[in-house]
């Protein structure tokens, strides 16, 4: 093999790399879009006439998800499934995004974190990365510190609904959530940046607690809210 | 009443302490039955346990690369003081022992890597690899004045595993397992790393050139501009298909391709006229000029 075939050769090689990659930016732009859809289903929940249907809302999320699985099922068709990380950058953002999504859903219907498994069950991936495309753990925090951001904001939004009893749920899981990331020895990645701001999140839901509680707010029934 | 409620009010104090000493004690423990503390924090123990191991595998990836860095590093200062010295077996035998030293390293982040996804660690043996494709392909170059081939840097890093009988006597049902060990144990040097490694030779070739025409080479210059020129060619030939670093590469690659150029268009005029052994000061002088050139643009 001469000088002038290796570089073609190479030359070969990066090629078919690109075309991997632009397929693989097409159907993520697919999943971006369903995620987009899905989030403006869910964000009603923050307006006052949302409070009342939320299973309903939630269902409707979840016939997305099925959108969802389909495209993800593309998606692994497009590279060789040993080379997930090869690529990984191309999907991070929207599969932390879709974990975000049915952490909320999950929250909104259960009140619960949603588990890893859970999460992929969802999506339709697999957990262990060994059996193909999976969810890798960091997207997967990374996904459940997003809700937090979002739950701080449900608890403002519940208050001006009216309810006065979510910002209190919300504030023990948001507590519970914080104690369990202080378990994690973080590097200094995107991922403890992420984490930096779950402290604001905390602060924010804990003085909506406390405006709660020293107007006696805290024990009345929802119903009395509206009334003020 | 009153005396109770005393006794209640310090009783659930000192539990709590007692509590809170418990679960600490836990938390350096990290025991198995986490039965009092919640789902949630199982879910994490988990987490922290998946995350700290693949932050420790890391570091001692990036630890193993440092150190091929600065082995090859070593290696190419050692060869460049080939120029300069008659002998050139037994530096080479030194280049030799020393990349084999490399390799060993190398080994070590395949054996690393055993059952990962290469590309999910690359970025922290890159560098080092990038170091040791440079170090090996300059090697080459010395020995055989041609470019070493991507196939043939890898067929290299295959490692036969010896010590494996080692691990078959201690365990015979893991025979089989250490058969296929034996088979997967080994570390591709990815098309990109070896354009990089490629790259920086370059530079290399160029400190070569000027250093044998110091030592009054006159027929290196001619090769390596030839070979230079070949190697651009085929740069050229990938240009922007490659990634950010190949095409800011070549912008150098074409820097030390000019040098070489100049210096043997140097040697070419002027070397007809000029005594040899004047024609070391001549051309310094002139890769004085080149150097301010370069610090102006």
């Amino acid at each position: 093999m001469s000088f002038n075939e290796m570089f073609i050769c190479i030359h070969e090689f990066l090629t078919v790399d690109q075309e991997i990659r632009e397929e693989i930016r097409k159907v993520v732009q697919c999943l971006e879009q369903t995620a987009r859809e899905i989030l403006t289903v869910l964000q009603s929940v923050h307006q006052a006439s949302g409070f009342k249907d939320i299973p309903s809302k939630c269902q409707k999320a979840r016939e997305h998800f099925g959108t969802v699985r389909t495209h993800l099922a593309t998606l692994k068709t497009k590279f060789p499934s040993d080379q997930y990380y090869r690529f990984h950058e191309h999907w991070r953002f929207v599969l932390q995004r879709l974990v975000f999504l049915s952490a909320f859903v999950v929250y909104l219907e259960t009140e619960t974190l949603v588990t890893r498994d859970a999460v992929t069950e969802i999506l339709g991936i697999e957990v262990e990365r060994e059996k193909g495309f999976h969810l890798d753990i960091e997207d997967y925090l990374t996904g459940v510190l997003t809700l937090a951001s979002e739950l701080a904001r449900l608890a403002v939004n519940s208050v001006t609904s009216g309810d006065y009893s979510r910002p209190l749920r919300i504030s023990a899981f948001i507590n519970e959530l914080d104690s369990g990331f202080r378990l994690l020895n973080l590097k200094n990645d995107s991922l403890r940046k992420r984490y930096d701001g779950l402290k604001y999140d905390v602060k924010k839901i804990e003085e909506v607690v406390y405006d709660l509680s020293i107007r006696g707010l805290k024990d009345k029934e929802d119903g009395d809210g509206e009334k003020l | 009443m009153e005396r109770m409620n005393k006794k209640e009010g310090s009783n659930p104090y000192r539990k709590r302490k007692y509590e809170n000493f418990q679960s600490q004690q836990k938390r350096e423990e990290r025991c198995d039955d986490n039965s009092p503390p919640s789902a949630m924090k199982k879910l994490f123990f988990c987490f922290q346990r998946e995350l700290d191991q693949r932050h420790d595998k890391y570091e001692r990836l990036v630890k193993l690369s440092r150190d091929i860095t600065i082995e090859s590093k070593r290696t190419i200062f050692l060869l460049h003081r080939i120029s300069s010295t008659p002998d050139t077996s037994d530096i080479l035998a030194e280049s030799v022992t020393k990349l084999d030293t490399v390799r060993q390293k190398i080994k070590m982040i395949a054996q690393e890597l055993v059952g990962e996804d290469m590309h999910q660690y690359h970025r922290a043996f890159s560098p080092g690899l990038q170091e040791y494709v440079e170090a090996v392909t300059f090697q080459y170059y010395i020995q055989t004045r041609s470019l070493m081939r991507l196939d043939e840097i890898n067929k290299q890093l295959v490692f036969p595993h010896e010590e494996n009988e080692k691990f078959e006597e201690a365990s015979d049902d893991n025979e089989e397992k250490g058969k296929e060990e034996q088979q997967s144990l080994s570390l591709q040097v990815t098309p990109i790393d070896y354009l990089l490694g490629i790259a920086d030779l370059t530079g290399e070739l160029m400190r070569m050139c000027i250093n044998s025409v110091g030592n009054g080479d006159i027929s290196t210059p001619f090769e390596l501009s030839q070979f230079l020129q070949q190697i651009y060619d085929g740069f050229s030939y990938i240009g922007n298909t490659g990634p950010y670093e190949v095409s800011k590469k070549l912008y150098t690659l074409k820097q030390s391709l000019g040098k070489v150029e100049g210096a043997c268009y140097t040697l070419k005029v002027r070397g007809s006229e000029i005594p040899k052994h004047m024609l070391a000061d001549v051309f310094s002088s002139k890769a004085i000029i080149i150097d301010q050139d370069e610090g102006i643009s």
